[in-house]
C-alpha cells in the first residue's frame, strides 16, 4: 500500500469538506428562507463531521492531530478543489455549488465503500447515507427553482456558467491517481467525472437550465496541488482565529 | 462477578440528550460491550448516528460516568465507524418510544433511500400516511420535517439513514 497516495486522497476529501462546511456555515442566520438557513447549517455540521472522520484516519497514518491539521496549515498546504473555497455569493451560487459538489461527493463515497483500504471503506459506508440527504436537497431545489420564474432561471444559469469551470476542478487528477486505481483504493477521477456528468444532466434536463458545452470550458485546476484563489487564505485565517481563541471549541 | 448483561442494564440509563425517552441501547449506537475474564476491565464500543452530531461526545461522556458511578475502575469507551450505524439499528422498543414522544420512527428499509420513503411517512399523531416531506433538515441532524394532510399539523421524523 502506497501511504503517500493514500494520504493525498484523504487530504483532498477532508479538505473539501472542511472548507465547504465552513462556507455553508456562513449561511447560518442569513438563508433566504428559514428552511434553507437550517438546511445549509445542517449540511455544514455534517461536512465538518465528515472532514473530522477523514482527518482521524490521517492521524492514524501518522499525520498531526485533526485540530492541528485543520487549523494551522496555510493555503498552499490545502488539497481542496477551488470550487469549495469561493465566497458564498448569492443564494443561487451557493445552491449551484452545493448541487455540483454533492452530486460528485455521493459518487465518490459510493466508490470508496468498495475501497481496498478498510478504514476508508467503513467511513464511506456510513457517510454516504448522510450525503444522500445533501443530494436529495440539492436536486429538489434545483428542479423547483430551475423551472420557476424567468428571473430565478436566469440567476441560476449565470451561477451554473460561473461555477462549472471550478466544478470540473473537483476531478483534477492527483499524481497518484493511477496507483490508487491499481491498488483498488479509489476508482479514479475520470470514472467519477463521467458518472457525475450523467447524473447532473438527468437533473438539469428536468429544468430550464442548460449545461454549457464542456469542450468550450477550461477547468480551474491547481487546488489538488495547493494552488488556490485569493479567497482561501482569508477563510483559513478566520478559522484559525476562532481556534486560537478557544482550542477546545466544538467544530 | 461483573457480566456483560449487567453493564447493558446500566447503559439503559444513558439517554439520547436530544430525545430523552430513547436509551443509547435502543438508539443502536452501543455496538459492543466486553468484560474481561477477571471481571475487571470493561470495554464499550460506540458508533455515531451522524458524524457531525454534537451530542455524540456528550453521550460518550455519559457512558463513562455511568460506568464510574457503578464502581467500574478500569474501562475504555471507544467511538469508531467499525460497525457503522444506520437507522434500522433503532430497536423495536426504541421505535415505540419515539412514537410516544411524537417523533415518527424511521421506517425499516433496504438502505436504498429514495423520495418515496420520505414522502409518505406515517404521522405519529394520527397514523395517516397522507403526509408530505417539507424539508429533510430539521432542528437536529437526525430529524426531518413533514406535514400531515389528515390531521393538518407539522411533525418530525427520525430520519432513515
Ligand atoms: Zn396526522
Amino acid at each position: 500500500m502506497n501511504t503517500e497516495a493514500l494520504k493525498d486522497l484523504l487530504y483532498k476529501i477532508a479538505d473539501d469538506q472542511l472548507i465547504l462546511g465552513h462556507r455553508n456555515s456562513e449561511w447560518t442566520g442569513f438563508g433566504p428562507m428559514l428552511e434553507e438557513d437550517i438546511a445549509f447549517s445542517s449540511m455544514a455540521q455534517d461536512k465538518l463531521g465528515h472532514s473530522l472522520a477523514f482527518y482521524k484516519i490521517l492521524h492514524e497514518l501518522g499525520e498531526a492531530e485533526p485540530d492541528t491539521v485543520a487549523f494551522t496549515r496555510n493555503a498552499n498546504q490545502f488539497h481542496n478543489c477551488q470550487l469549495v473555497e469561493l465566497p458564498i455569493g448569492e443564494y443561487d451560487f451557493s445552491l449551484i455549488r452545493h448541487f455540483l459538489f454533492d452530486n460528485a461527493e455521493i459518487l465518490r463515497f459510493d466508490m470508496l465503500t468498495r475501497s481496498s483500504y478498510e478504514p476508508i471503506a467503513k467511513v464511506a459506508t456510513k457517510l454516504k447515507g448522510e450525503v444522500k440527504y445533501h443530494v436529495l436537497h440539492a436536486n429538489t431545489m434545483i428542479k423547483q427553482l430551475g423551472s420557476s420564474t424567468d428571473e430565478a432561471i436566469e440567476r441560476l444559469q449565470n451561477s451554473l456558467n460561473e461555477a462549472l469551470p471550478y466544478a470540473l476542478g473537483i476531478f483534477e487528477k492527483s499524481k497518484f491517481d493511477n496507483e490508487l486505481i491499481a491498488e483498488g483504493i479509489f476508482e479514479g477521477e475520470e470514472k467519477l467525472q463521467t458518472q457525475w456528468l450523467e447524473n447532473i444532466k438527468k437533473v438539469l434536463s428536468q429544468t430550464h437550465l442548460e449545461l454549457p458545452d464542456l469542450n468550450t470550458i477550461t477547468p480551474k485546476f491547481g487546488g489538488r496541488y495547493g494552488e488556490h484563489t485569493e479567497h482561501l487564505q482569508p477563510l483559513l485565517d478566520e478559522m484559525a482565529e476562532v481556534f486560537s481563541i478557544d482550542p477546545t471549541a466544538e467544530w | 462477578m461483573l457480566t456483560k448483561e449487567q453493564v447493558l442494564t446500566w447503559l439503559e440509563e444513558v439517554k439520547d440528550p436530544e430525545i430523552p425517552v430513547l436509551s443509547l441501547i435502543d438508539l443502536g449506537v452501543i455496538t459492543d460491550v466486553t468484560v474481561a475474564e477477571n471481571g475487571e476491565k470493561v470495554k464499550v464500543e460506540m458508533t455515531p448516528t451522524f458524524a457531525g452530531c454534537p451530542a455524540m461526545d456528550y453521550m460518550k461522556r455519559n457512558v463513562e460516568e455511568v460506568l464510574a458511578k457503578y464502581g467500574v475502575q478500569d474501562f475504555e469507551v471507544r467511538m469508531s465507524f467499525d460497525k457503522p450505524w444506520d437507522s434500522n439499528k433503532v430497536t423495536a422498543k426504541g421505535r415505540e418510544a419515539l412514537k410516544k414522544f411524537g417523533l415518527a420512527p424511521p421506517p425499516e428499509y433496504n438502505l436504498i433511500l429514495d423520495l418515496d420513503i420520505l414522502e409518505h411517512v406515517k404521522c405519529p399523531y394520527c397514523d395517516s400516511d397522507n403526509t408530505e416531506l417539507r424539508t429533510p433538515f430539521g432542528p437536529t441532524l437526525c430529524r426531518s420535517m413533514h406535514y400531515c394532510n389528515n390531521c393538518r399539523q407539522m411533525f418530525e421524523q427520525f430520519k432513515p439513514v
